[in-house]
């Protein structure tokens, strides 16, 4: 499947709350969109319209893809919780959408994604069992198991900690390439890392800041720029003042 | 554990020893507070007697139980698949639970004759609520972020129900099967009371009306032994069932 960009324009609100007003947010196709916003502004209510989740937000506007076509079916969703089934052992979890979609013969497939997070020698343990890191791995091969065109990211990696957070962003960077990613995030770091576009939200709309990001674009082979790199430490800064600036 | 059975056996010294004293002290006669011997001489000599009655009154306890769990939980099934049927059902289980379960003994009698059909209603209609709004409860409470992540993947609402809901709404099944395990026999005890010919609650109310208050006690005695095996047993199968669902969990 070809990654599409997508382009979301409207206004969204929540009963008489407003969530964004002429909102206008444009998502590369096969490329990284963070957005980035603090606690509370309503990032997620954004990744629930694009995910068809979104029976009590009322939203006028138009959520379009660049190949015009439905996105019901294209769409994966990774969130800060891992949401793994605490009853099923880290294989069934990988599996999971493909039993409840009644589809067979996927478990090679899980076994290979399973072993590109590294978690083969686990793969018959319970959740309960692995450390936070590794259930956002099973997570992970979890929402790669989908094999969708669109990743929705939501915060995942923020209730890891710093190491293993750098890590996972790495992981996720090279598991994730060539398909269309949005990645909501509170953190400065995070999205100067693997921005190739970057908004920000606020209570009063969301603000394209490209100007922000580090000038030189990703190469191709490169899926993440080097967090200590003089640029991305500079473009943290500059979003982190920017976070603060906001009332 | 070690720890429950001492405190156990103390409590039963304790109350031995009040009974008696209390017997002996205020010189009760037998046929109002029989002492502690001559209750255990009762269930001794009367041993196959209360067994067989028991018996009974145990398949009543159990059938009850299997299909109230049963009904009660293809009901709570069917209010968390459906709001339709929500809607419908709900006004009517609250009525339901105005009208005193005791009230419908007589009438199930009636209806059904002195066999073992009324009990097990009785037993079953006693359960009923509790398993399945404890269960419905669980099934409800599945966190939204799994729902959600579900509805992505594709899958049915029937689908979300079996993989999801259903494994994540056990905890609530079991607490209420914990309930059940000390209502049903209940309810059978009363079915027994109004109309009967085997039983506990029937062998009771003979042993009373012949002022056979020893016996009485023996066959309360055996009840008490029965409903707290059945409390057990159930309080160990609910544990398993939750541990299985979520290993983590503290039981």
């Amino acid at each position: 499947m070809i990654s599409p960009s997508l382009t979301i324009k409207g206004d969204a609100h929540i009963g008489s709350q407003l969530i964004f007003k002429a909102a206008c947010l444009e998502i590369p196709a096969g490329g990284w969109t963070c957005l980035l916003g603090r606690s509370g502004v309503g990032k997620t209510t954004i990744l629930k319209l694009i995910a068809g989740l979104d029976e009590h937000i009322s939203f006028t506007g138009d959520i379009s893809s660049s190949d015009a076509m439905p996105l019901a079916g294209r769409i994966a969703l990774m969130s800060q919780t891992d949401n793994l089934l605490p009853w099923l052992s880290v294989r069934g979890n990988v599996m999971l959408g493909s039993r409840m979609r009644r589809e067979h013969g996927q478990s090679d497939q899980a076994d290979a994604l399973i072993e590109r997070v590294g978690l083969t020698e686990f793969s018959d343990r319970k959740p309960h069992t692995l450390s936070g890191g590794m259930r956002q791995r099973v997570a992970l091969a979890r929402t790669l198991m989908e094999d969708r065109p669109i990743m929705l990211l939501d915060e995942p990696f923020s209730a890891l900690d710093a190491g293993l957070r750098a890590e996972m962003q790495e992981l996720a960077a090279e598991l994730f390439a060539g398909k269309t990613v949005l990645l909501i995030t509170h953190d400065p770091a995070e999205a100067a890392r693997m921005g190739d576009r970057l908004y920000l939200m606020t209570g009063g709309g969301i603000e394209d800041l490209k100007a922000i990001l580090p000038q030189q674009p990703k190469q191709p082979q490169q899926t993440v720029r080097e967090f200590d790199s003089a640029e991305v430490l500079a473009a943290t800064g500059s979003l982190l003042s920017k976070l603060r600036e906001i009332p | 554990m070690m720890k429950g059975v001492l405190s156990i056996c103390l409590f039963v010294i304790v109350l031995l020893t009040g009974w008696q004293s209390l017997v002996s002290g205020f010189d009760l006669p037998h046929y109002i507070l029989p002492s502690p011997m001559r209750v255990v001489t009762a269930f001794t000599t009367h041993f196959w007697l209360i067994l067989r009655h028991a018996t009974v009154t145990f398949s009543e306890v159990m059938l009850g139980l299997i299909f109230g769990a049963l009904l009660g939980g293809m009901t709570a099934i069917a209010l968390a698949a459906s709001p339709v049927i929500r809607a419908v059902m709900r006004p009517m289980m609250v009525l339901s639970q105005a009208l005193p379960v005791f009230a419908l003994a007589p009438i199930l009698t009636l209806w059904l004759g002195y066999g073992l059909v009324p009990k097990i209603i009785m037993a079953l209609l006693i359960i009923y609520f509790p398993v399945t709004s404890s269960f419905f409860d669980g099934l409800m409470r599945t966190p939204s972020g799994m729902l959600d992540m579900a509805r992505v993947m594709g899958a049915k609402p029937s689908a979300i129900l079996l993989h999801i809901r259903i494994p994540a709404g056990v905890p609530g099944l079991a607490s209420g099967m914990r309930l059940a395990a000390v209502y049903a026999p209940i309810g059978a005890i009363i079915g027994e009371w109004v109309g009967a010919s085997e039983g506990l609650g029937y062998l009771m109310l003979l042993a009373n009306g012949r002022a056979k208050i020893d016996l009485m006690f023996a066959a309360l005695f055996m009840l008490v032994v029965m409903t707290l095996a059945l409390h057990f047993l159930v309080d160990r199968l609910a544990t398993l069932a939750v541990r299985r669902i979520d290993p983590s969990a503290a039981s």
